[in-house]
C-alpha cells in the first residue's frame, strides 16, 4: 500500500462526507416520523416535532396495540406473507430444477412458454375478469395464488442452480438417485443463500403489496395492512368503521397515524439488514444472467 | 439419449423414448405446477383480450359476446379520442421519460461514491442504510412523504417557513407533484439500484487501476477512464431495459402518489385503468387500453434490444 497524498486524503474525507449527508437524506424520514409517533398531540397541533419527541409518550402504540382491527390486519399480513413466501419458493424450485437439465425433451419450448409471461402481460381487466370466473373476488385464496410464481426470480434460482457442479448430480445418479431425491437432498440445501435471498424477495413483495388486495378483494377482514394502511392515511373509512368507532372525517390524530406506519414498517427493517450479503448476491445473479 | 441400448434397431425408437421417460417423468412431475400456474394466471387471461375488440356483456360468454363496430376496433377509436386516455398515455411516458433522465444515473453516481471509500465498515453501514428505502411499500413512502412535505405541518416546510420562506405546496400542485413524484422514486432505488454496479465494479481487474497510478492518474481520470468503460455494458443493458419499459405503469406508486389537485399529471395508464376499468366498468374500452400498452411495450424491448445489438453490446436476451 501506497502512502497516500494530502490531497487524496482530503478527497477520501470528501466522499465520506457525501455518504454521511446521502445516508442522513435516507434515514430523516423514518426519524422524523418516530418522532412523532412518541410526541403528544399538543405539540403535534403546534408543528413543533421535527426530529426528537416532544411530550414523550406511547400512547399512540398503546392504542395501536390494543385495537383489534390492527392487531388482526397485523397477524393477518404475517400469515399471509409467510404463506406466500413459503408456496412462491416451493413453485420457485419445482420449476428452476428440471429446466437445468439439458437432456430435457420440450425444455426450449417450456423455456419460451416461460419468457413470454415476462414480457406479455394480458392487462388488468382480463386478470380481473379470470378471478371473477374463477371465483376468487373476495376469497383469500386471491392475495396468494395469483402471484405464486416470479419468473424474474425463477431465473435467478436457476442461475444459482447451475453453478452447482453437474458431478454431484451425476455421482447420485449412479448411485441410484432419482431426480426428486437429488432435488431434496443435493441442491435444495445447498441453495440456502439463494433461497433466503428469494424468500426475502417474495416476502417484502407480499408485505408491502396492496393492488391486488384493492382490486380483487372487497372484504375488509382480510385486507393486507398496506391497503389498510392506505385507507387510513387517506381517510377512507369503512362504513362499518366509521359506524363502530365513531372516525369523522378529520380522520386520526397525526401521533397514530405516525405509529400505525411504524408498526407497519418495523418487521421488514429488523429483517432486511440481516439478509444483505444474501440479497447482493441474488440481485447480481439476476442481472448477469447467461 | 439415454444410457439404455436396445438390442433391435427397430424398436429402439419405441423403447428409447419409454427408458426417458422412465427416466425424466419426474422432472416432468415436478414441472407441471409451475406450468399449470403460468397457463392458468398468464395465458387464460389472454382468451380474455378478445374483450377489446367486442362488445362486453356480463351474460355473455366471452366467445359469444357480439364483435364492436368498425371491424372490431371501436374500442381502440374510443380510447384514442378520449381526453382521459390521452392525458394518462402521456402521464405514463412523461413520467417514465422523467424517471430515466433523472432516476436512472442515480445508482450509477451513488456506485462511483462507494467504490471511492476506503473505509470498509463504514461503507457496510452506508450501504445498508442506502437500501432501507427499497423495503418500505409506496403507502408507507407516500405517509413519509406526507409527514415531511405537507403545507404547514411537514417537516420541510416547518424549515422553509423558519427561514423565512412560504410554505412549498409538494404534494398538491401539478409541477411541484411531479419533482416531488420523481424525487422520491430516486430516494427509493438510487441504493438499491446501485447494487448492480457495484458488482460490475468488483469485476473490474484492479491491475488497470495499479498501471493507471504509476501513470500517475488521479481519482476521477481513473473514475473516468476505467470504472465507467467497465461498468458501461451493464450500463447499456439495464438502459435498454428501461427505454423497453418506457410505456410500462407501475400502479403502488402512482397510486399512492395521486390526489384530486394533480390527477392532470399524475394519473397514468394503469390508474386509468383501474378507474374507468374496475371502478367504471368499462370492460372492453380498458382492455383494449391495456392491450395496446402491452403490445407497444413488447415492441419498444424488441427495438431496445435490437439498437443494443446494433451497438455492439449484449442483448438482454
Amino acid at each position: 500500500m501506497k502512502v497516500k497524498s494530502t490531497s487524496a486524503k482530503i478527497g477520501d474525507w470528501v466522499f465520506v462526507l457525501i455518504c454521511v449527508l446521502i445516508s442522513i437524506i435516507c434515514v430523516v424520514p423514518m426519524i422524523n416520523l418516530l418522532a412523532k409517533s412518541l410526541s403528544s398531540t399538543d405539540y403535534l397541533v403546534k408543528n413543533a416535532v421535527s426530529l426528537w419527541p416532544k411530550g414523550f409518550n406511547l400512547d399512540a402504540y398503546k392504542t395501536v396495540l390494543s385495537d383489534p382491527k390492527y392487531i388482526r390486519a397485523f397477524f393477518w399480513t404475517v400469515f399471509l406473507t409467510v404463506v406466500c413466501t413459503l408456496v412462491s419458493l416451493t413453485m420457485t424450485v419445482l420449476c428452476a430444477y428440471p429446466l437445468i437439465f439439458d437432456k430435457l425433451k420440450g425444455r426450449g419450448v417450456i423455456n419460451i412458454i416461460i419468457t413470454i409471461t415476462m414480457f406479455f402481460n394480458a392487462g388488468t381487466i382480463p386478470n380481473y375478469l379470470l378471478m371473477q370466473n374463477l371465483g376468487l373476488l373476495d376469497n383469500p385464496l386471491v392475495l396468494i395464488l395469483p402471484s405464486c410464481l416470479s419468473v424474474y426470480n425463477m431465473i435467478i434460482m436457476r442461475s444459482f442452480f447451475y453453478g452447482i457442479p453437474d458431478s454431484l448430480r451425476e455421482s447420485a445418479e449412479i448411485d441410484g438417485a432419482s431426480f426428486i431425491q437429488i432435488m431434496m437432498k443435493i441442491y435444495v440445501p445447498l441453495s440456502k443463500p439463494v433461497m433466503a435471498t428469494l424468500a426475502l424477495f417474495y416476502a417484502v413483495g407480499r408485505w408491502n403489496g396492496y393492488s391486488d388486495a384493492l382490486l380483487y378483494m372487497k372484504k375488509t377482514e382480510f385486507y393486507p395492512l398496506q391497503l389498510l394502511l392506505y385507507n387510513i392515511i387517506n381517510n377512507i373509512n369503512s362504513v362499518e368503521v366509521a359506524t363502530q368507532e365513531g372516525f369523522s372525517s378529520p380522520g386520526l390524530t397525526a401521533s397514530l397515524k405516525a405509529a400505525i406506519v411504524m408498526f407497519s414498517t418495523i418487521p421488514i427493517l429488523c429483517v432486511y439488514p440481516w439478509l444483505q450479503k444474501y440479497f447482493i448476491h441474488g440481485v447480481t445473479m439476476g442481472a448477469v444472467k447467461e | 439419449m439415454t444410457k439404455v441400448k436396445t438390442s433391435k434397431p427397430a424398436v429402439a425408437k419405441k423403447d428409447s423414448t419409454r427408458s426417458y421417460l422412465k427416466r425424466y417423468w419426474q422432472l416432468y412431475l415436478l414441472l407441471s405446477l409451475p406450468l399449470l400456474y403460468l397457463l392458468v394466471f398468464k395465458y387464460i387471461p389472454m382468451v380474455y383480450i378478445q374483450i377489446a375488440f367486442k362488445k362486453y356483456s356480463i351474460i355473455q360468454n366471452v366467445w359469444e359476446m357480439p364483435w364492436a363496430k368498425n371491424h372490431g376496433f371501436e374500442y381502440f377509436i374510443q380510447a384514442f379520442g378520449s381526453n382521459d386516455f390521452r392525458r394518462a398515455l402521456r402521464n405514463t411516458v412523461v413520467l417514465n421519460l422523467m424517471d430515466l433522465v433523472i432516476g436512472f444515473p442515480a445508482p450509477i453516481i451513488f456506485a462511483l461514491i462507494l467504490n471511492e471509500l476506503c473505509f470498509k465498515r463504514f461503507k457496510k453501514v452506508v450501504q445498508t442504510v442506502a437500501y432501507m428505502p427499497h423495503f418500505l411499500s409506496w403507502v408507507i413512502i407516500y405517509s413519509l412523504a406526507l409527514q415531511l412535505f405537507a403545507p404547514g405541518e411537514g417537516l420541510v416546510n416547518m424549515a422553509i417557513e423558519r427561514l423565512g420562506g412560504s410554505s412549498i405546496p409538494f404534494l398538491n400542485d401539478a409541477a411541484h407533484w411531479v419533482g416531488t413524484y420523481i424525487g422520491v422514486g430516486v430516494w427509493q432505488n438510487f441504493g438499491w439500484g446501485s447494487i448492480v454496479y457495484l458488482a460490475a465494479i468488483a469485476g473490474i481487474n484492479s491491475e488497470l487501476y495499479e498501471a493507471a497510478s504509476v501513470d500517475g492518474a488521479g481519482r476521477f481520470r481513473k473514475m473516468w477512464n476505467i470504472t465507467l468503460p467497465g461498468i458501461k455494458p451493464t450500463i447499456v443493458v439495464l438502459l435498454i431495459m428501461n427505454l423497453g419499459n418506457i410505456l410500462g405503469s407501475n400502479f403502488d406508486r402512482p397510486f399512492a402518489f395521486q390526489n384530486n389537485l394533480v390527477m392532470n399529471v399524475a394519473d397514468v395508464i394503469s390508474t386509468y385503468v383501474y378507474r374507468t376499468g374496475i371502478k367504471g366498468l368499462q370492460f372492453s374500452l380498458t382492455t383494449a387500453v391495456g392491450l395496446f400498452q402491452s403490445v407497444v411495450g413488447v415492441l419498444f424491448l424488441l427495438m431496445a434490444n435490437w439498437l443494443s445489438r446494433k451497438l455492439g453490446e449484449r442483448g438482454i436476451w
